[in-house]
Order: structure tokens, then sequence, then C-alpha cells
């Protein structure tokens, strides 16, 4: 019979912390944490009585001042009255507009592109060959620089327009005007408008976009609806109705009556002394930050959906073909579900890098967070901690919102496995 | 269904099973070619309705890439094949035809990794047959209670063994109702004791009528199943007999050197 006992007690030894590899690994741990805190208080305190000296107290106060000077592409009212802090806050929004123009841009161009590399048509191949290679192979900033002289060296100037013999002349039925300084386009304009919504003092929104955004939510419910039908009729019968018409007219319908109700109508540009008046603009400085981006970053997506097609083995491809699904079919049943999963990870920080990216339009004049809030608020208010910490944090949250979205769509299509 | 578990190997008498006199599928005179590389030779094979072919031979002798033309994964570039009387050509209207006649498994399995057991058999029926979706989750379910994994039905791929994937593959070729199946190797990558579980489901369906081409290692299955072994080196049809005949007085020096090799340990 043999009895039970407890492991022999171990007596605790001081050189145990370092030589024991239970606790070796959580003593190196703290020894690291308490370093790097250390350090960063010590820079901190320094910053803190660096400042101290100069007279400078870290203050956000001047969030609250007049900024005192214009930006020339917004989204959202603003003068050289109003204070920095909304002066920022129409960089972020031409940030994320730039963005996200960017990204849907770079992504389809980057998924035809690669689907394109993969062509068994030689010539096309190589093209998206070269183009590939040209666009990851130069620094951005270059693209953005050159494509923002080839608008301006290319386009003819507003005076161009004028005279009974014009130089240029305005595209799609005189609604467009493309000049060296922009591209002047149509605005919309509601005779019948519902006014705006104001939100604190700062903010108005319109309720016609609001209204809009509403009526064309519903209409896209129902066109889903009408779909959800289709695939039960499918699953029925087997034949699958034909709805894209019909799913068509419900989207678009609703929208056009709520437009004429609201008196919607286009106000065109017009040519007004040395310049266009009238109608609303993008800067060329946006469109060459836009083309320079999406052609850039488009480089890369385009190589990481080729790569995602060729992990998926010929062998699915050959089983499906087998089984009689059409090319089409295979790709999209197939082909392209599985190579999402390859595909998104690698995306996310391609998006990620764009919108970084895009703290390189100051190079063009573009107002973006980086031109207002760490540009010429910096400069005007010497508050470059601040505006700088700031600008991070900005960055930071859209990044994190960025992959936290495309994270959350990665979960949901990952394969299972045992 | 009948209620014939192959707990045990069953016995089964080839000449038992009845070959018909229609012909299912015509090769004559097929060749083709990897850039200069001559794979297929002369190629002229007939077979009929009911069949169990096994095809035999050293890797890189082009049996795979022979019945991969039938379906025409490869092109064939001089010939003739003509399955169930469509002459196999580049016309697509063809080839979905053939393709719908002919199931074929592969030594991997190639199951998608993406859909479940049950999404994978009625995948092609949906799309490809307009099937509704009811039925061919009814059909889907009979072929796997046949191959004898029901109560997998929602699983992932992933999730199974490699014996029972290949019976998948079984199951999703045959709920397309093909009339003849292609076996590429499908034992092959399996380990030992599973491939009797897969052997077993190709000896029941050979025992319904299924005309059938297998590519194969496993002499024992042509032993047992096949009216018909053909011995196959450098892309030719070197040699075919009955299995008796085959085995015990191979006629050329190639096949005896082939057999002593693969029979000899």
């Amino acid at each position: 019979m043999t009895t039970l006992t407890d492991p022999p007690a171990e007596s605790f030894k001081l050189s145990m912390l370092v030589y024991d590899t239970r606790y070796r690994s959580i003593t190196f741990q703290i020894l690291a944490l308490v370093a790097v805190l250390l350090l960063f208080g010590w820079l901190t305190m320094n910053t803190a009585q660096n400042l101290n000296d100069l007279g400078k107290e870290p203050s956000f106060s001047f969030l609250g001042e007049s900024a005192g000077y214009d930006i020339n592409q917004r989204l959202i009212d603003y003068s050289s009255q109003s204070t920095h802090l909304r002066a920022a806050f129409v960089g972020l929004l031409n940030t994320l507009l730039v963005a996200a123009m960017g990204c849907a841009t770079a992504t389809v161009i980057g998924v035809i592109v690669g689907v394109l590399r993969l062509s068994g048509n030689w010539l096309v191949a190589r093209l998206m060959t070269v183009y590939v290679e040209m666009f990851r192979n130069v620094p951005v900033l270059m693209w953005i620089v050159l494509c923002m002289a080839i608008l301006i060296e290319a386009m003819p100037p507003p005076s161009a327009f004028r005279g009974d013999d014009p130089d240029a002349t305005m595209k799609l039925f005189d609604s467009v005007a493309i000049t060296n300084r922009g591209v002047y386009i149509p605005e919309p304009l509601f005779s019948r408008s519902l006014g705006d919504f104001h939100v604190g003092a700062a903010f108005d929104v319109s309720i016609n976009l609001i209204a809009i955004l509403i009526v064309l939510g519903a209409s896209i419910f129902v066109a889903r609806g009408i779909a959800r039908r289709a695939d039960a009729k499918q699953e029925a019968t087997g034949l699958r109705p034909r709805t894209w018409h019909t799913r068509l007219a419900v989207i678009v319908l609703p929208t056009v009556v709520l437009l004429a109700i609201l008196g919607f109508h286009l106000g065109y540009p017009e040519l007004k002394g040395f310049n266009f008046a009238g109608g609303t603009y993008m800067r060329n400085s946006l469109i060459a930050l836009w083309l320079a981006l999406s052609l850039y970053t488009a480089a890369f997506i385009a190589e990481i959906v080729r790569a995602g097609i060729l992990a998926i083995s010929s062998g699915q491809t050959e089983a499906a073909a087998a089984l009689g699904l059409r090319n089409n079919r295979i790709m999209s049943l197939v082909v392209l579900p599985q190579a999402m999963r390859v595909i998104i990870p690698p995306l996310i920080s391609q998006y990620l890098n764009l919108t970084k990216n895009s703290s390189l339009a100051i190079a063009v004049g573009y107002m973006d967070i980086t031109g207002t809030l760490m540009g010429i608020t910096l400069n005007q208010t010497g508050r470059e901690l601040e505006t700088v910490l700031l600008g991070m944090l900005v960055y930071l949250a859209i990044s994190l919102i960025i992959s936290g979205v495309m994270n959350w769509y990665n979960n949901r299509v990952k394969l299972v496995e045992r | 269904m009948t209620d014939t578990a192959f707990d045990t190997t069953p016995a089964i008498d080839p000449a038992a099973l009845k070959v018909s006199d229609e012909v299912a599928i015509e090769i004559s005179n097929m060749n083709k070619w990897y850039g200069s590389f001559h794979v297929l030779r002369d190629i002229d094979l007939t077979v009929h309705r009911g069949e169990r072919i096994v095809i035999a031979g050293p890797s890189g002798s082009g049996k795979s890439t022979m019945i991969r033309c039938i379906n025409r994964l490869e092109e064939h570039q001089s010939g003739k094949i003509i399955v169930d009387g469509t002459e196999l050509t580049s016309d697509l209207k063809n080839i979905d035809k053939i393709r719908s006649e002919v199931g074929m498994c592969f030594q991997h399995f190639n199951l998608f990794p993406h859909l479940t057991i049950l999404e994978n058999c009625t995948l092609a029926p949906i799309w490809v047959r307009k099937t509704p979706k009811k039925e061919a989750v009814e059909t889907a379910m009979h072929f796997l209670e046949k191959v004898k994994i029901p109560d997998q039905a929602n699983k992932y791929p992933g999730q199974l063994s490699g014996g029972q994937q290949q019976r998948v593959a079984i199951a999703r070729s045959l709920c397309m109702k093909p009339r003849i199946m292609l076996f590429d190797e499908p034992t092959s990558a399996l380990d030992p004791e599973m491939i009797k579980e897969v052997l077993d489901t190709m000896i029941e369906l050979a025992q319904e009528g299924m005309t059938m081409i297998c590519v194969t290692h496993e002499m024992g299955f042509a032993r047992q199943v096949a009216n018909r072994v053909i011995f196959m080196d450098q892309g030719q049809i070197v040699e075919q007999n009955e299995p008796e005949e085959f085995f015990n007085n191979p006629r050329s020096e190639r096949t005896k050197l082939f057999l002593s090799q693969i029979l000899g340990h």
C-alpha cells in the first residue's frame, strides 16, 4: 500500500527569479515594463519642464480661437472666422473624403488589374505587369506631384473658355468644365428645400440629404426583400426569376419621385469674369491626390488579388468544372469566396497605407487634417505638441476603425477547420 | 437501397455484372502534346455501358491525362472522343453536356472547403441542373446515406477524415446523376485503413451497373471489380485484357516488369 503525499515543498530562493524557468520570464517582463515606464516618465517630465520654462502651458484652448485662414476645398461651411476646431474638422472630412474615394477606386482597379494579370492574353498580362511594376516601385509622393503637374499643364486655364471662339469648351452638354484649377461640376440644388437641421451651434445637416438617404435605404431594403423572394423561388422550383429590373425600379423610382418633390435641379457652373462661378468643384489637388493614391495602392492590391486567386489550388477549379459549372460560376461560387480569405488581411493594410499616405496631400496643397491642424493651425498657434498629438490620435482612430470593420468581415468569412 | 453493409469485403463476381453492347465512350486515334512532349499517342479505346475499367501503369505514363481528356479537363489535339453520342469539341454546349453526364473523383478529393458537406453536394445540381433546393437536398442526403456519412452533412470538409472526404466527393459526383464515373487515383492520398471504405463504396457503385473508368494502383480492386484492365506506358495503351488473363499471362515484357514490381513485395 502506497501513501499519497504532497510533493515536497520547495523553499523559494531569490536566485530562482533568474534561473528558474517558471519565474524567469515574469522577472524580465516586470523589469522591461519598469524601464519603459521610467523612460516615458522622464520624457514627459522633461517636456513639461521645458515647456514650463518657455512659458508654454500645454493647453487645447487654441481650438476655440478663430482660425483666420481660408480652406479652398471643403465639404461643410467654413470661413476664416471659424474656429481652429472647425478647421481641423474640415481637414478631417477632407482626409476621409480622399481616403474613401481612394480605397474604393484602388479596390476596383486593383481587382481588375489583378485578374487581368492572370489573363491568358499575353499582351494584356504584360501590360498589367508593366503597370504594377511602374507604380509600386516609385514613391507615391512623386506620383502625386506628377499627377498635379499633368493636370496643371495639360488642362486649359478658365480664360480659354472665354470669347466667341474659345480654345476650350465645357464637356457633357456644357455642364462640366475641366480647367487647370480643377473640375467644375453641377451642384445639386433644391427649390423646395426642407432646410437645415442644426446640431449645436456649429454644424448644419441638410434635411434633404437625410430624407433622400432614408428613402434610398428603405428602397434598398425592399429590393433585398425581392431578392430574397427570388432566392426562395429558386429553392422551391430551381428557376431563378429575373428580378434585376424590378429591383432597379424599386431602388430608383422612389428616390426620383422624392427628388422631384423637393424641386431638385442642378446648378451649372458658369464662366463669370476670370473664373467659373456656380456649381461645385473638385480642385486639382484633390483629383491629383485621389488619382495618384488610387493608382499607387491599386498596384499593391492587384498583387494581393493575384496571389489570392493563385492560392486557390487548380484542383478546386477542376472539381467545379468536372461538375459542369461554367467559368464565371466557378469564379463567383468557388474561387473568389475562398480567395477573399487570403485577400482581406493584406487588403486591410493597403487601406491603412492609403489613408496614412493621404497625409502627403500637403505636397499639392490639399487641405486635409495634416494640412489644417498640423499645418497652418500649428504654425499660427505654435502649439506643436498639442496639434501633433491630436493629429496622431485622429489617424489612429481612423485606422483602428478601418481595421476593426475589416477584421469583423474577415472573421465572418473565415474557413472552418476541424 | 439495399442493406449491404461492406463491413466485410463483399463477394462479387465481375462476370455476373452485365455489360451492354451500347457504347458509352469511344476514343479513336487521340493524340495530345504538352509543348513538344507527346503525352498520349494514338489512343484507341471503346467503353461499353456497364464496363468497369481499371487503368494501370507507371507514373508519367499518361493514365490520368487520358481520363482527364474524357471530360475536357485536358484538351486533346487530334483524334476523336465521343461520349454518349456527343463528340467532344471546343463547343461549350457539348462540353457542358458531357460534363453533366460524366462524374469525376480526384486523388485529393477537391471538396470545396468553404461549403458544408451538404452544400458541396447540392451546389452543382442547383446551379447546373437547376434543381429545386429541397429536391437537391433530398438527393444529396440519399447519396450521403449511400456512402454512409449522412450524419456529417452539416460539417465542413476540413472536419472530416480523408476517407470520409473521398466518399463525400463520390456522393457529390453522384448527385449530378452521371452515367459514367471517372476515378483518378481515388485512394492514393489515403491512409491504408481508409482505403477500404472508399473501395467498398466504389464496389457498391459497380454492382449497381455504373460505367466506371478507374486509374488506380489497387490491383486487388482490379481483380475483384474490373472486367478489363488496361496497361499504359509512355502515352500508349500497351496491353488490355480481362483481369485474370492480365495478371496471370501478361503478354508484353513491359507489363511483366510492371506487375513484378508492384506485386513483388
